[in-house]
């Protein structure tokens, strides 16, 4: 590639300024000098430094790894920071994740969602136990189960899961797959001491694992690859279980 | 004019700061955070390779202590570090991270019985004893004696990050997310808070307490490349300095990591060569034991970082359009290793640079990485200067890592300092001095002073462009101020420092002049806060003339402990300078548990002070006479340097271990 002429890459990007009373969804032009090794990153840097300084967006660690960046990208919700542009055609076109609060330009407020998410489900260890001595050894755990439950504790609560995901277009009270691998999670998990019961209480309804209508979106654009089909029908299997036993 | 008053502001919501609130909460006092980002996407989240504790779990890790973990953390430091905090550090670090795996963090387990692991290139069965299956198991790291570092693949950081995060959402803590603290309210030697910028919707907040806490982490970002996350740029210590009484420690002690990729910089953890792999120059040759026999790859990350400089300035480094680079081949550990613990690597050479590192071999070199300087604190981590101002983590010079922190002692001092400083704010905020006698005027002249200033940034006309400010100011300290340094450059990069610094005060914020949301509107006067840390860095380096840790001067290559074993501190008491105060703070030897030595790299080039050779006589015989009399570890550890007392009481316990009688 550093042999021929770059590319010229035309990015078309959704703007919007909810503060700017006179201002209105629409969408402005740039274009960008391809360079080796290019993501998105880049670009929007670019844009911003060169361009238009007053262009929004979210990067933290710029390395796949924080879950900021998530947006349309091309109309597929995806981290920005990790695309490569040598993997796009010349016609680029950004959007913000939908469902989100926006910000401005490509920011949303996912945040405020994601923190619900966790407080509605009550997203840590449940341990009604005396207090525990931190000077002991610690439980032991089988390292199996460790990894497993590493597995699934890998989400970045980028919201890519919740952009594609088509309940939550039509119910938007619905905890998502990111909700339901959480659930999978601590479910997995002996340190959690909530029985089944306490379980079905927070996701056996329709806003929970019975309001997925298996569209699998989210598996689809998951960036961390992360199992949802296949835990969202566990939770449902073992959520129907629950409910016949009592 | 919105006011908020709490108990203890936390400015900072990653592993530090998150720690802190549950530790003050616990206790009864309020808290609330402000974040520039959601606290789950802080840096923390980008520790890749491990937390430093020394458990003791598994086969490679047999005998080590908390005595090990001091000695490795201070040879680390160059003998820079507090030894008083190290050991309060180390003995606290088992506790913490059992408490951690408490609050749900799947740390990687010990399997008993065989395995395979690499170790210098070759293929080595371990046995792991049955008695510790399912304990917490550590992998190899650079600088240390014994495999103590542990973690959950190589998301470490990420696990951590989420537990804390949950446990903070459980106790209740209020998080205020992309809240900008743009300056510290003081009144009469005192701090009082912070004023705030909402970045979503530019309102201007005071937030008022007892006590405040600055864990913004490190300044990485003054640099043009960097492993850090954007969003560390050093405004924490930046607000810290521009109340004129609170100081800065250390802050030229920069640390390089050795494998960032190229050219983007990200991260490539140690853990890939603690678990074997190895650095390799254009030639494929394996270089690292002709220069450190001994340690190899495996040596500290100061060290690794200039052996590969000097490899690359003999002409053996890689060719690329983005400069030199060299190898790191982990292929050797084989895909369901790397699939394994090191995924995250794995993503991001597959994300960034199109291949599969159980394949190909990774460009890499060494890249800013980590600031051991930081706002001065005493061991309580209250500022040494400005009562009810205190910081930990990154963002605080504590000091536990002197001029080279060892990889993996960054997470783990996040954690123990957040318990511990937790529980010092606490007896402040119950104690009577803590009572506030702030004038609410004082609060809204505050507000008022950078309502002001912000307002100035976006009427200037015919000003100067914050970004040609802030990339020059990156590119001097890439240049100038980087792994290997010389008055000379160090001189040039002073004064052109000083001279942005002069310009950035007629920065004018061009096109976007929106009170809201507005990126140019940061970026302005971000730039002239970096532009101050950034001097307080190099005018650091230009001083010290001696070669300590990461801060290595090719003019003055020895470690001059009869002239430098003190600490840098800067200060800025008058606004209108454009140079930062500087003084320094003796590290005294006389009370040192572990006297100066060599570190044990390279020639021994050390002018040793002039009470080293007493103090080492008198711990040796210290030592031997108590060795004699049968006495524990704890008992001579405690003649020669007490510290117990400094704990606060519910950490003093002694930690259990597999196999050691207590």
């Amino acid at each position: 590639m550093s042999e021929e002429k770059p590319r010229i890459l035309k990015i078309a990007v959704l703007r919007f300024d909810p503060n700017d009373k006179n201002d209105f969804p629409h969408m402005e032009h740039f274009e960008i000098e391809e360079a080796d090794g290019m993501t998105l990153f880049i670009v929007l840097n670019e844009i911003r430094e060169h361009h238009d300084n007053s262009l929004m967006f979210d990067f933290v660690c710029r390395a796949g790894i924080c879950g900021s960046c998530s947006m349309l990208v091309n109309g597929r919700p995806t981290l920005a920071c990790r695309t490569l542009t040598s993997k796009l055609d010349t016609n680029i076109t950004l959007a913000p994740l939908p469902l989100f609060k926006l910000i401005k330009d490509l920011s949303i407020y996912s945040g405020e969602w994601m923190r619900y998410l966790n407080e509605h489900l009550e997203t840590w260890i449940h341990d009604k136990e005396k207090e525990q001595n931190f000077d002991k050894l610690e439980e032991r755990m089988e390292p199996s189960l460790a990894d497993e439950i590493y597995e699934l504790d890998r989400c970045v609560e980028c919201g890519c899961c919740v952009a594609g995901c088509g309940t939550i277009q039509m119910k938007p009270s619905f905890v998502g797959a990111v909700g339901l691998n959480k659930i999978a999670r601590y479910h997995l998990d002996p340190r959690d001491k909530r029985s089944d019961e306490e379980y079905y209480e927070l996701i056996g309804d329709e806003d929970g694992v019975f309001g997925c209508m298996t569209l699998l979106g989210c598996e689809d654009v998951c960036p961390k690859d992360l199992p949802l089909q296949s835990k969202i029908a566990y939770l449902r299997r073992m959520m129907v279980k629950t409910a016949l036993k009592n | 004019m919105k006011i908020v008053y709490t108990d203890v502001l936390i400015i900072g919501g990653g592993l530090a700061g998150l720690r802190v609130a549950t530790g003050v909460k616990e206790r009864g006092h309020d808290a609330v955070i402000l974040s520039l980002v959601p606290p789950k996407r802080s840096h923390s989240a980008a520790a890749q390779g491990g937390m430093q504790a020394s458990l003791a779990n598994s086969k490679m890790g047999e005998g080590d202590n908390e005595d090990v973990h001091f000695g490795d953390t201070i040879r680390g430091s160059d003998w820079g570090a507090d030894q008083e905090v190290a050991r309060m550090f180390v003995h606290c670090a088992p506790k913490a991270i059992r408490e951690l795996a408490a609050w749900g963090v799947p740390w990687s387990r010990v399997q008993k019985g065989d395995r395979t692991a690499i170790i210098n290139a070759q293929k080595v069965i371990i046995s792991e004893k049955d008695d510790a299956h399912g304990l917490i198991t550590a992998r190899d790291f650079g600088g240390t004696k014994k495999w103590r570092t542990c973690y959950t693949s190589d998301g470490t950081g990420h696990s951590m990050l989420y537990a804390m995060d949950n446990k903070a959402h459980q106790d209740k803590v209020e998080i205020h997310e992309r809240m900008e603290a743009i300056s510290l309210i003081t009144d009469e030697g005192r701090c009082y808070g912070a004023v705030a910028r909402n970045l979503m919707t530019g309102e201007l907040v005071a937030y008022v307490g007892k006590a405040t806490t600055v864990a913004t982490g490190g300044y990485g970002r003054i640099y043009s490349v960097s492993t850090n996350a954007i969003i560390c740029q050093g405004i924490g210590q930046a607000i810290a300095l521009e109340t004129g009484i609170a100081t800065l420690g250390n802050m030229e002690a920069i640390q390089f990591h050795p494998t960032a990729i190229v050219p983007v910089g990200i991260l490539t953890t140690e853990g890939c060569r603690g678990d074997g792999g190895l650095l390799l120059d254009k030639d494929g040759y394996r270089f690292m034991p002709d220069y450190e026999p001994d340690k190899k790859e495996l040596a500290s990350r100061d060290v690794v970082s200039r052996r590969m400089t000097e490899h690359i300035r003999k002409g053996k480094g890689v060719k690329s359009r983005y400069g030199d680079h060299l190898w790191l081949d982990i292929t050797i550990l084989g895909r369901e290793h790397i699939e394994k613990n090191l995924r995250e690597v794995k993503e991001i050479c597959e994300n960034f640079l199109g291949i599969d590192p159980a394949v190909s071999w990774i460009p890499v070199r060494p890249t800013q990485h980590y600031s051991m300087g930081g706002i001065r604190t005493k061991y309580t981590g209250e500022s040494q200067t400005l009562k009810g101002l205190y910081s930990c983590g990154e963002a605080a010079c504590w000091d536990m890592h002197g001029f080279n922190r060892l990889g993996g002692n960054s997470v783990s001092e996040t954690v123990v300092a957040g318990m511990l400083v937790a529980e010092y704010i606490s007896d402040f905020c119950d104690s009577p001095e803590s009572s506030m006698h702030i004038h609410s005027s004082k609060i809204e002249m505050a507000l008022k002073y950078e309502r002001d200033k912000l307002e100035a940034l976006l009427t200037k006309q015919n000003g100067e462009d914050a970004y040609v400010l802030r990339r020059r100011m990156e590119e001097i300290m890439m240049d100038k101020v980087g792994i290997f340094r010389n008055g000379k450059d160090l001189q040039e990069a002073v004064s052109e420092l000083e001279e942005l610094l002069k310009r950035s005060k007629n920065i004018e914020v061009f096109r976007s002049k929106s009170r809201a949301a507005n990126p140019a509107l940061v970026n302005a006067y971000r730039t002239q806060k970096m532009l101050k840390v950034a001097l307080t860095v190099a005018y650091g380096a230009l001083l010290r003339e001696e070669s300590r840790g990461a801060h290595s001067r090719e003019d003055f290559p020895a470690r001059d402990d009869e002239n430098w074993l003190k600490r840098t501190i800067t200060s800025w008491p008058d606004e209108n300078q454009t140079m930062p105060s500087v003084s320094y703070e003796q590290i005294p030897v006389g009370n040192m548990e572990l006297p100066p030595g060599f570190r044990g790299y390279g020639a021994d080039m050390t002018k040793h002070h002039h009470e080293t050779k007493m103090r080492l006589a008198t711990v040796e015989a210290v030592q031997e006479k108590l060795q004699k009399e049968g006495a524990t570890r704890f008992e001579i550890q405690n003649a020669l340097m007490p510290y117990l007392d400094k704990l606060p009481k519910k950490y003093r316990n002694i930690n259990e271990r597999l196999g050691e009688n207590i």
